[in-house]
């Protein structure tokens, strides 16, 4: 019996030893800057329908669509992917301690943002709208919000922005978008307000359709970029050539149209973007 | 840091989250010494009533109670208090925390009321003075005096608490927080400038409510 106990302590020894071995290759085995351009991880929002959403293992959207675009590029297969999630308020923490390779998740160019991490693209030009009930008529844009009860997001830059642009505005904020969406459907809020891409998500959704209108009003510009460590310019070259060859073949169009495009949803002025040289 | 410091309105957020904490624990106090009352009271009827609020509020999350609160009973029921979200969302979040911590004072209270030997319940009850008698004269008094300690513990959990308020969109401090990670992204500095205001509502009343625990104790 303790012969065996040694046996097995020398199996554990064993996979302990294997398993750092394993860390130590995999954190050598990559190219440029120590990225293994061949097992990409890329953060993703997991629950942005359109644009990032995760079913049950299934990742779909426009993001979604784009990394898998970028990845292949850079030479790695859809199966090599490896998806995490990339939360808002987490994205630069996830790039600068390298838990993840490239953002793409809905995040905008900002120079507060660019301090802590480098920008690929733009590969999305979004702005801020309006999401209404599909038979409100009152409702044409931010200068018709008076007596309107508006929906967004606690913090948020939309939230924000809309203080700014509606002072006095009725806002009423939540921890997530699918709370706004649940109180405009209830008719307890009047109008959600976000990117127009976020809106047009939830207006495409299947259990919406026909009930919610994005307004196509914009009022804001949002230069949606792929996030990646500081000062890694080679991998932001890569990424930017991969954005433009996805615009020139016609590969962007497609995912835009079929993200989407269910609810007669159309880019605003300016897309699809000429990507910015990296820095 | 000091430039965020000095861009946002910290001491506005702060005296939010001091508003909401100090309606909301008046509030628990009477809701929970009620509920603490129900429980100890001869009807057995009241005194499943007691325990039902207590398990019931004990064991819901606070975050569900405070989406319900603005999602569920304000939009889907129509059951607002005010037309402004602002006030609207104030007002349910006084309520909502008050109702959920009132659980937790009936609890301390009750803690207090079994460092009552029964003997001065039975004494009470055998020189004639009826149950609201007992209760307002002998029980309650000794009561708080026993279950300072525990209550304190309970108000403190109430001030941090407070944050949850943010998922419904209170500019309290948890949702200044919110702001400034969105704009200036997070950081270390920001995450401790915000424990920091905690502490400094809190540990005050940590030490004044040990001191007192130990000065009212009832001597036996």
């Amino acid at each position: 019996m303790p012969l065996k106990k040694i046996g097995s302590l020398k199996k554990i020894g064993a996979v302990v030893a294997a398993a750092a071995l394993a860390l130590t290759l995999s954190a050598c085995g990559g190219g440029a800057g120590g990225t293994d351009l061949t097992a990409l991880k890329i953060g993703i929002k997991f629950d942005q329908p359109g644009l990032g959403l995760n079913e049950g293992g299934k990742y779909t959207g426009l993001d979604v669509d784009v990394a898998t675009y970028i990845a292949g590029k850079l030479g790695t297969t859809p199966d090599k992917i490896n998806w995490i999630q990339a939360p808002s308020a987490q994205r630069e923490t996830l790039i600068e301690t390298n838990q993840v390779d490239l953002v793409v998740a809905t995040y905008s160019i900002t120079d507060a943002r660019k301090e802590k991490v480098s920008f690929a693209g733009p590969y999305f030009i979004a702005g801020q709208d309006l999401l209404v009930r599909a038979d409100d008529n009152s409702i044409t844009g931010p200068d018709s919000l008076a007596g309107k009860k508006l929906c967004s997001v606690t913090g948020s830059t939309s939230a924000q922005n809309v203080q700014k642009e509606v002072p006095g505005v009725n806002l009423q904020n939540f921890g997530t978008y699918s709370e706004c969406v649940a109180a405009l459907v209830a008719k307890g809020v009047d109008a959600l307000t976000t990117d127009d891409t976020i809106l047009a998500g939830y207006a495409a959704q299947a259990q919406y359709a026909g009930k919610l209108r994005v307004v196509g009003k914009p009022f804001s510009t949002e230069n949606y970029g792929v996030g990646l460590k500081k000062g890694n310019t080679d991998l932001c070259t890569k990424v930017t050539d991969a954005i433009k060859a996805m615009i020139e073949d016609g590969s962007w169009q497609k995912a835009v149209d079929n993200n989407l495009g269910a609810a007669n949803y159309k880019p605003g002025p300016g897309n699809p973007p000429t990507p910015a040289a990296c820095s | 840091m000091g430039d965020i410091l000095a861009r946002y309105d910290f001491l506005g957020a702060f005296w939010l989250t001091i508003q909401l904490s100090f309606w909301s624990a008046l509030g628990a106090l009477l809701v929970g010494t009620v509920i603490a009352i129900l429980r100890v009271s001869p009807v057995p009827v009241l005194r499943l009533m007691g325990t039902a609020y207590v398990n019931t509020f004990r064991n819901t999350p606070l975050t569900l109670l405070m989406v319900f609160s603005i999602l569920g009973a304000s939009y889907v029921l129509g059951l607002s208090i005010a037309q402004s979200v602002e006030t609207n969302l104030f007002y349910w979040a006084i309520i909502v925390l008050s109702v959920y911590h009132a659980a937790f004072v009936c609890e301390a209270l009750r803690s207090g009321v079994n460092t009552i030997p029964a003997g001065q319940a039975e004494a009470a009850r055998s020189i004639g003075l009826t149950f609201n008698q007992s209760l307002t004269e002998v029980l309650l008094p000794q009561a708080f005096r026993g279950a300072i300690a525990p209550l304190g513990s309970t108000l403190i959990a109430l001030i941090k608490n407070t944050t949850v308020a943010a998922v419904i969109g209170a500019s309290d401090a948890a949702g200044l927080m919110a702001v400034i990670i969105e704009n200036e992204t997070g950081t270390v500095g920001v995450f401790f400038l915000f424990a920091l205001g905690f502490v400094i509502l809190t540990l005050p009343l940590g030490v004044l409510f040990t001191s007192l625990s130990r000065k009212l104790a009832v001597k036996r």
